[in-house]
């Protein structure tokens, strides 16, 4: 993995006052993204707009592409023309975006896609916040296969893990999402971009051997096979069929079995270097908090009314979302009476708290269907009742 | 003269063609083959750098040809091949891109980028193998099929009208657009030649038998007799009207280079736009920030 430092040509270093979108946007071309396709949609539309206006000045290319399905392809062939670049949307066309999902990770294409989520289903709530398409970033293409996904919970975030989303994405070359909501998206606060030599990037890893000895699946050291461009001269082939190291289609079960195994195995064998968890007071707590994004800014004020009650509580903030931190909520199941799950959904992420638990102890849901954030009050009654 | 240069030469063919994939899967007596070596014959006669020319195919019996030819080659998905060669061609300019895929593919779920690629003047080459139906996946109906045709989800016959791929093409904004058949080889590869010394959006239908579904289906014979049906009812029209050109079950087909024409492409739009409203901001796109 090569660290780079930033262009500073894509670099706005000062301290601004931004909302999220336009952080996301601020965040993708700090992290040196050069192509940007999109189509409009709310609460999304800031992003796309932010970016062209200032793409075409930092030597990049805007694009509004008919619809999200070609958004994301227009994506894909773009990384395959040696850029880095990146898409947003929000429910209706993260869904139609799903297919070249699997697409990309079949290609073990670096791709980053940020969700602003509004409540659905269907066309639902399109000014208004969500978190419902937590599963469906993990889940919603076809298929095994593994992501990786970040929710940040500030416009400050928004900036800083659109860069962090762009470096594990090359990494990994897998899509990268970054699974934000209307209310980050829209809410404003300071948002601080440092000088482009203090921002580390990571540089796609690049082939550099003998031309005719070049295998576009042949996974390195890392796992991680090395990436050429179209143009330079190796006349390779890639398809979203099941493939070999060489990239031809092989259409049989032992293929398979090492092809999709990569494409699991490169993110969940490496889960402990990409997870980030945001953790307070776990040592001694009794009911832990598991939240992330907007939620986790509503559950601090539950805690400090748990707390100031004498209630014996920790948090954990998911930065990471997928894949999700199996082994540190394995762990602290064995110490806690409970975990508190509160999402702006029916219960996606809770789920996975329960699984990880594996009944050593529950989690409990609090749910909430979208169009605002949780009630404070809900989130503290439902400590209280886990830490009875 | 550099070795490769030489290699070619020597069977200039099949040093385009990925040979440690052939066998293909494709029929006897199938078409696109036929069409696949037009396309290796135009690469061949052309000046082109071949590894600055990239094919995309979407997916279908077509969309299997990127599989086969020895350039930077993506199999993507279906009706997405055209959007993949945009971003593709955009983040690399110096790139020829050739999308090549079914009338499925390019002109039903992929219509929409069809005709947006070609409202922009995308810079890119569009090879469409038309063979009436839906083939890979057994010989369904397609938004070309010709009304009365059968099919195998058009059991009583087809009822539905059909796309005129040239017609649509011209009026979507395209500014080199052709239309073969599979007799017609020599032709196909002079279009395509053309096309490569053309900037802008080519489009160039190929009529193409489908021995064992459509063909079958309707009991029109085999290869031989499909090609006979070309001979029989096909008549080349250079620069006919793109309105004319509806095709009637087993009818008339006209044939023949409709639309060849200048227009500044997406990319001339752009730059020349930009350069105009941002003055010295602006850094021509495509020169120098590959
Ligand atoms: C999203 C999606 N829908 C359906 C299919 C199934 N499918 C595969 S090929 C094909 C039709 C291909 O027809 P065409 O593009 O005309 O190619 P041909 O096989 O006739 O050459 C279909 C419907 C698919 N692969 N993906
Ligand atoms: S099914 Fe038709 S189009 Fe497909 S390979 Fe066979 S003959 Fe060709
Ligand atoms: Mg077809």
């Amino acid at each position: 993995m090569k660290k780079i430092k930033a262009d500073p040509k894509g670099v706005l270093t000062g301290a601004h006052y931004l909302d999220g979108d336009h952080s996301l946007a601020e965040g993708g071309l700090a992290a040196g993204c050069r192509f940007f396709a999109g189509y409009p949609i709310t609460p999304s539309t800031e992003t796309a707009e932010r970016f062209s206006e200032r793409i075409p000045k930092v030597g990049g290319i805007f694009i509004q592409m008919e619809d999200e399905l070609a958004s994301i392809a227009a994506l894909i062939g773009a990384v395959w023309g040696g850029k880095k670049a990146m898409t947003v949307t929000s429910g209706p066309g993260f869904s139609l975006m799903m297919e070249n999902i699997g697409l990309a990770c079949m290609m073990e294409t670096p791709i980053v896609i940020a969700n602003v989520q509004r409540g659905g289903p269907s066309t639902g709530l399109p000014t208004l916040t969500g978190q419902q398409d937590m599963m469906q970033a993990k889940w919603g293409s076809h298929g095994d296969y593994e992501i990786i996904a970040l929710s940040p919970d500030s416009p400050q975030e928004c900036f800083d893990l659109t860069i962090e989303a762009f470096n594990l994405s090359e990494t990994y070359r897998v899509p990268t999402f970054v699974m934000t909501d209307e209310c980050v998206g829209h809410m404003h606060e300071k948002v601080v971009i440092p000088p482009a030599e203090e921002i580390e990037l990571v540089e796609r890893k690049w082939y550099t051997g003998p031309k005719d000895k070049y295998l576009p699946y042949k996974p390195d050291k890392d796992m991680i096979p090395f990436m050429v461009k179209a143009g330079d001269g190796y006349r390779f082939h890639t398809t979203g069929l099941t493939r070999d190291e060489r990239g031809y289609p092989v259409i049989n079960a032992e293929c398979q079995d090492v092809c999709v195994h990569h494409l699991v195995d490169k993110i969940n064998k490496n889960a402990d270097k990409i997870i980030k968890l945001e953790e307070q007071e776990i040592d001694n707590a009794e009911v832990i908090v598991i939240s992330y994004g907007i939620t986790s800014r509503v559950t601090t004020r539950a805690v400090e009314q748990a707390r100031k009650a004498g209630i014996k509580i920790g948090t954990i903030r998911l930065i990471t979302v997928w894949p999700f931190p199996e082994k540190r909520i394995k762990e602290l199941a064995k110490k806690v009476k409970a975990f508190v799950v509160p999402e702006i959904n029916c219960g996606q992420v809770v789920l996975e708290v329960e699984r990880c638990a594996a009944g050593q102890a529950p989690a409990i849901h609090v749910p909430h269907c979208g169009g605002w954030v949780h009630d404070p009050d809900d989130i503290f009654k439902a400590i209280k009742e886990a830490a009875k | 003269m550099k070795k490769e240069d030489r290699l070619e030469e020597k069977n200039p063919i099949e040093s385009l063609l990925r040979m440690d994939r052939i066998p293909h899967i494709w029929c006897p007596g199938c078409g696109i083959g036929t069409v696949v070596t037009s396309f290796a014959e135009a690469l061949h006669k052309s000046e082109l750098d071949l590894d600055k020319v990239a094919i995309v195919s979407g997916i279908g019996c077509t969309g299997r040809v990127a599989g086969y030819v020895k350039l930077d080659s993506f199999h993507t998905t279906h009706g997405r091949a055209i959007p993949f060669a945009t971003g593709l061609k955009l983040a690399h300019p110096e790139l020829k891109v050739v999308v090549f895929s079914g009338d499925g593919d390019i002109a039903g779920i992929g219509g929409n980028h069809l005709i947006h690629a070609a409202r922009r003047n995308m810079d890119i080459m569009v090879i469409c193998v038309n063979n009436f139906n839906y083939a890979m996946t057994g010989g369904q109906v397609a938004a070309t099929t010709p009304k009365d045709a059968n099919a195998s989800t058009a059991p009583y016959g087809n009822f539905e009208y059909s796309f005129s791929l040239p017609y649509l093409a011209e009026a979507a904004g395209a500014t080199y657009v052709a239309r073969w058949t599979a007799l017609h080889l020599r032709r196909v590869t002079k279009s395509i030649q053309e096309a490569f010394n053309r900037r802008g959006f080519s489009f160039i239908e190929v009529i193409t038998p489908c021995v064992t579904l459509y063909a079958r289906r309707n009991r029109l014979g085999d290869g031989l007799n499909l090609l006979k049906y070309y001979y029989e009812k096909s008549e080349i029209q250079h620069g006919a009207d793109t309105r004319t050109l509806d095709i009637s079950y087993q009818g008339k087909l006209i044939v023949g280079k409709f639309v060849d024409k200048e227009k500044p492409t997406f990319l001339d739009c752009m730059n020349e736009h930009l350069a105009k409203v941002l003055g010295e901001k602006y850094q021509l796109y495509g020169e120098n920030n590959d």
